[in-house]
C-alpha cells in the first residue's frame, strides 16, 4: 500500500518536472558504468578521513569505482537519509550514521541490510569494542552497521583555576575528584565556594553522560517509556541541586556564548569526548594553552559521545559490494589511517593498541599522551544502553530544554513535570 | 486625442488578411487558411506564452499544496513501514495541542511587533528619501543593504548582540545602570529580539517599494494642495497616504504572509540552533514547530495538518489586513 502511494507521487512529480530536472528522477544509475565497472557511492558527513583510502581501495579493486558524497554537517546528512528512506530511493550504497541518530535508524532497521548476512564472512564482531557492536545490533540479532569511530569520554579541566581554588590540579591528583558523580559535585561545591564561579558549562552536558551510564535509558527493551521509573529522576535531582548551588555557567553547548565562555574562563571543567580537545583548543584560543588539562578519569566509570557507523541500505544496487567496501574501510588498518588523516578515534580493538594511536600527544593539553588516555577510557565504557526509537528526540527536544529552563529559573519540579509530559508526547 | 490613439492602436492589433495585390499567386482557399492560422495564433499564443509559469506553479505550488492536504489525513511517519489513514485526527490533536497554541501566540506576537512598526517606519523612511537629499541614490541603496546581506550571517551577528552573558546590548544596558535582560529566557524580550532582526532586514526593502509608489504621485496634485494652503502634514495625510493605497495593500499583505512564516530568525536565535524555540518554547513559531514535528519527530502527517491550518490562518489575516488597509488608507474617498 505504502509503496504504491509513494510510487504514484514519484511518477506524478517526475512526469511534471522531467523537463526541468531530468536527472533527479529515476533510480540514480544502474550500478555499473559503461565500461563494466561496479559503481559504488558512499555518503558521509563532516570529515571521515576517507579520501585517500577510497583511492587505495579503487587501486586494489580495479573493477570498482567509488564516489564519495560529502555533507558538511551531520544534521542535513541524516535528514537526507531519512527522507530518502521514506522515498524508497536515492540513497548512497553505503550511508554513514552518527551515534546520535542511531536510535531512529534502529527503529527502521528493516530498511537496512543485515551485515552478518551480506558482509564478508571474515569480518568478526570482535573487531570492535563490544559496546560499539551491541549498539548497532537489533533485537532480532541483526547487525546493521560497521563501527567507524567513537568518542570516549574523559574529563577536561582548567589547571590554573583548580590551583586558584586550592584543589589538586595534576592529572593524578584530580582523579579522586572525578571518581564518582558525588565526588564531582562535591568538588564543584568547593570550587564555587572558593571562587564564586561556575564549575561546568551547562546542566544538559552533565545529564547526558550520567543518563547514558544508567542501566536503563528512556525506554525498556519492549520500547515502553520508563522515564518515571528509571534512574533519571535521581540524576535530575542531583543536577538541579548543583545548578541551584551555582555550579552551572548556563551556557548551552555550541552557542556563540558557550564559545565565548571558553575564552572568558566561565567554567572549570568540561565533559570531554576525544574530539572535544580540538573544540576546546579552537574556542579557548592560544591564550589558554597549557591551562587546560585532560585526565583519564570520568565520574561513574566511562562513557561515549559520538562516533559513527557505516550502513548498507536495502534500496541500493550492489549491496554485497557495498558491504565489502564498508568492511574494508572499518578494518583497523584503515581506521588508523583515517585517524591520522582527520583524528577520528577508532572503535576497533586492534586499532586501540596500535603504537601510532598510543603515541599521540597533544601539545595544547600540556603534552599529554591523549591517544593512550582515550584508548584507556574507551575500554572503561560499560554495556551499551538500549535506545528506544524516540531516544534522541527526548534527549534533544525534551530533557535538554527542560534543564535549560531550570537554569533560567523554572523550578526543578515544574520542569520535571514538563519532561514527563514531553516524553510521553514524543513516545506516543 | 489619447482615446483616439488607443482606439486606433487597438484596431491595428487585429489581424488583417494579407492584401490580395501583394500575393497574386495565392489562391483564396489558401489565403483563408493562413488567415485562420493567424487568428488562432493571436487567440491562443498568449496562453502558451504564460503557460510555463502556470505549469511550474502547478508542479511546485499546487501539487505540494494538495499533496500536503492528503498527507495530513494519515499518520505519516517518514520511512515507517506503515502509514495508516486516520482521517481528521491530526487536526483534532492539533487543536488540542497546547504547544501549537503557544506557537500561534508567539507567531502573532512576533508578527505584530515586527510588521506594524516596520510598515510605519518604511513609509516615514520613504518620505525622507523622497526629499531633496544630497547623493540620493546612495541613501536609497543604503536602506536596501540589510536585505542584501546573508540572513544567516545577520542572525549570527544579532545572536551576538543579544547574548545574555556576553552580548553587547546587555553591556550597554548595564553601562546605563539598568539590569541585564535575559533575551533567551524572557518570553517578551525574546520576541523583541527576533522582531528586531526581522525589522532590520525588511524595513528598507518596504521603504523602497513605498518610495517608488510615492514618486508616481503627480506633482500637480501637491501644487494644487499647496495653493489651497495645505500644510505638509495635511498633504501627507490627504494626498500621499490615499494615493499610496494599492502599494500599502501590497506591502501589508506580503509582510503579513512573511511575518506569519518567520522561521530562520527564531531557529538561529536558539543557542543550540534547535527547533525548540527556547527552553520552554517561549519563541517557537508555528513554522518552527511544524519543522520540528515534520523533520525531527518525523511526524509528517501532523506537520502537514499544521501547514494547512497555518495556510488558512494566513489567508484569513491577509484578507482582514486587505480590508482594513483599504478602509484606513482611503481617508475621505469612497
Amino acid at each position: 500500500m505504502r509503496y504504491r502511494r509513494a510510487g504514484l507521487a514519484k511518477v506524478l512529480a517526475c512526469t511534471a518536472v522531467l523537463a526541468a530536472v531530468a536527472t533527479a528522477c529515476g533510480s540514480g544509475g544502474s550500478g555499473t558504468s559503461p565500461d563494466g565497472k561496479v559503481e559504488l557511492t558512499i555518503a558521509t558527513f563532516n570529515e571521515f578521513g576517507y579520501e585517500e583510502l577510497l583511492k587505495e581501495y579503487e587501486a586494489a579493486n580495479p573493477n570498482v569505482k567509488v564516489t564519495q558524497r560529502k555533507t558538511g554537517q551531520g544534521a542535513p546528512h541524516h535528514q537526507n537519509l531519512f527522507t530518502k528512506l521514506g522515498a524508497g530511493s536515492g540513497l548512497a550504497d553505503v550511508e554513514a550514521v552518527e551515534e546520535g541518530f542511531l536510535s531512529q535508524v534502529m527503529a527502521k532497521s528493516g530498511q537496512f541490510e543485515d551485515l552478518k548476512e551480506i558482509g564478508p564472512k571474515d569480518v568478526r564482531e570482535d573487531r570492535w569494542l563490544q559496546w560499539k557492536v551491541d549498539a548497532v545490533t537489533t533485537k532480532d540479532n541483526k547487525l546493521i552497521g560497521y563501527g567507524t569511530d567513537i568518542g570516549p569520554l574523559a574529563m577536561c579541566y582548567r589547571k590554573d583555576l583548580f590551583e586558584a581554588a586550592k584543589l589538586p590540579s595534576d592529572p593524578e591528583g584530580v582523579k579522586a575528584l572525578f571518581a564518582t558523580w558525588d565526588s564531582y559535585f562535591a568538588a564543584g561545591d568547593a570550587y564555587v565556594k572558593a571562587t564564586g564561579k561556575p564549575w561546568f558549562d551547562s546542566a544538559a552536558q552533565i545529564f547526558n553522560p550520567m543518563h547514558n551510564q544508567a542501566e536503563t535509558g528512556y525506554f525498556d527493551r519492549d520500547d515502553k517509556l520508563v522515564i518515571e521509573t528509571n534512574d533519571d529522576k535521581k540524576i535530575w535531582d542531583q543536577i538541579t541541586a548543583a545548578v541551584a548551588g551555582g555550579q552551572s555557567a548556563k551556557l548551552a553547548a555550541w552557542s556563540p556564548e558557550w564559545q565565548t565562555g571558553f575564552k572568558e574562563s566561565a567554567f572549570a571543567t568540561k565533559t570531554c569526548p576525544s574530539w572535544m580537545l580540538g573544540v576546546i583548543e579552537g574556542n579557548a584560543g592560544p591564550d589558554h594553552k597549557g591551562k587546560w588539562a585532560v585526565t583519564a578519569a570520568f565520574p561513574g566509570g566511562g562513557g561515549n559521545w559520538g562516533g559513527s557507523y557505516l550502513t548498507v541500505p536495502k534500496q541500493g544496487k550492489n549491496k554485497a559490494e557495498a558491504a565489502k567496501l564498508a568492511a574494508w574501510l572499518t578494518a583497523p588498518e584503515q581506521q588508523i589511517k583515517a585517524f591520522k588523516a582527520k583524528g577520528t578515534f577508532p572503535s576497533q580493538t586492534e586499532a586501540l593498541i596500535s603504537p601510532e594511536l598510543l603515541n599521540q600527544t597533544s601539545e595544547y593539553f600540556g603534552g599529554e599522551k591523549v591517544g593512550m588516555l582515550f584508548a584507556e577510557q574507551a575500554n572503561k565504557v560499560a554495556a551499551a544502553q538500549y535506545k528506544g526509537p524516540q531516544d534522541g528526540e527526548i534527549q534533544d527536544n525534551v530533557v535538554s530544554p527542560a534543564l535549560a529552563s531550570v537554569e533560567q529559573g523554572t523550578s526543578p519540579d515544574e520542569a520535571w513535570a514538563k519532561v514527563i509530559e514531553g516524553a510521553k508526547k514524543a513516545a506516543k | 486625442m489619447t482615446t483616439e490613439l488607443s482606439v486606433a492602436r487597438g484596431r491595428g492589433a487585429e489581424p488583417r488578411p494579407p492584401r490580395r495585390d501583394d500575393n497574386d499567386d495565392i489562391g483564396p482557399a489558401k489565403l483563408s487558411w493562413r488567415y485562420r492560422l493567424t487568428r488562432l495564433d493571436v487567440k491562443f499564443s498568449p496562453y502558451v506564452y504564460i503557460a510555463p509559469f502556470f505549469i511550474l506553479f502547478a508542479v511546485v505550488g499546487l501539487f505540494p499544496l494538495l499533496y500536503t492536504a492528503y498527507i495530513s489525513l494519515f499518520e505519516w511517519e517518514l520511512g515507517a513501514d506503515e502509514q495508516p489513514f486516520i482521517g481528521v485526527e491530526n487536526y483534532t490533536n492539533l487543536l488540542a495541542d497546547s504547544q501549537f497554541w503557544n506557537a500561534m501566540v508567539n507567531t502573532f506576537s512576533i508578527f505584530a511587533i515586527s510588521t506594524i512598526p516596520q510598515v510605519i517606519i518604511a513609509v516615514l523612511l520613504a518620505v525622507l528619501l523622497n526629499t531633496a537629499l544630497r547623493g540620493r541614490t546612495g541613501w536609497r541603496m543604503g536602506v536596501l543593504l540589510p536585505y542584501v546581506a546573508s540572513l544567516v550571517a545577520l542572525t549570527i551577528i544579532f545572536g551576538d548582540l543579544f547574548g545574555v552573558q556576553y552580548g553587547s546590548i546587555n553591556d550597554v544596558i548595564e553601562l546605563f545602570g539598568f539590569e541585564r535582560i535575559d533575551w533567551q529566557a524572557d518570553r517578551w524580550w525574546s520576541h523583541v529580539a527576533i522582531a528586531t532582526m526581522v525589522n532590520w532586514r525588511w524595513t528598507g526593502y518596504n521603504a523602497l517599494i513605498v518610495l517608488a509608489a510615492m514618486q508616481a504621485i503627480p506633482r500637480d496634485v501637491y501644487e494644487a494642495a499647496w495653493v489651497d494652503g495645505a500644510s505638509k502634514v495635511r498633504q501627507f495625510l490627504s494626498i500621499t497616504l490615499p494615493m499610496l493605497r494599492p502599494t500599502l495593500i501590497f506591502v501589508i499583505v506580503t509582510s503579513t504572509i512573511g511575518g506569519l512564516q518567520i522561521f530562520t530568525e527564531p531557529l538561529l536565535f536558539s543557542p543550540s540552533a534547535g527547533a525548540n524555540g527556547g527552553a520552554t518554547n517561549q519563541y517557537q513559531t508555528v513554522v518552527l514547530y511544524m519543522y520540528q514535528a515534520g523533520f525531527q519527530s518525523q511526524d509528517l502527517g501532523y506537520a502537514s495538518a499544521m501547514a494547512w491550518v497555518l495556510f488558512i490562518v494566513i489567508i484569513a489575516i491577509a484578507g482582514i489586513n486587505f480590508l482594513l488597509t483599504r478602509r484606513l488608507a482611503s481617508s475621505g474617498e469612497a
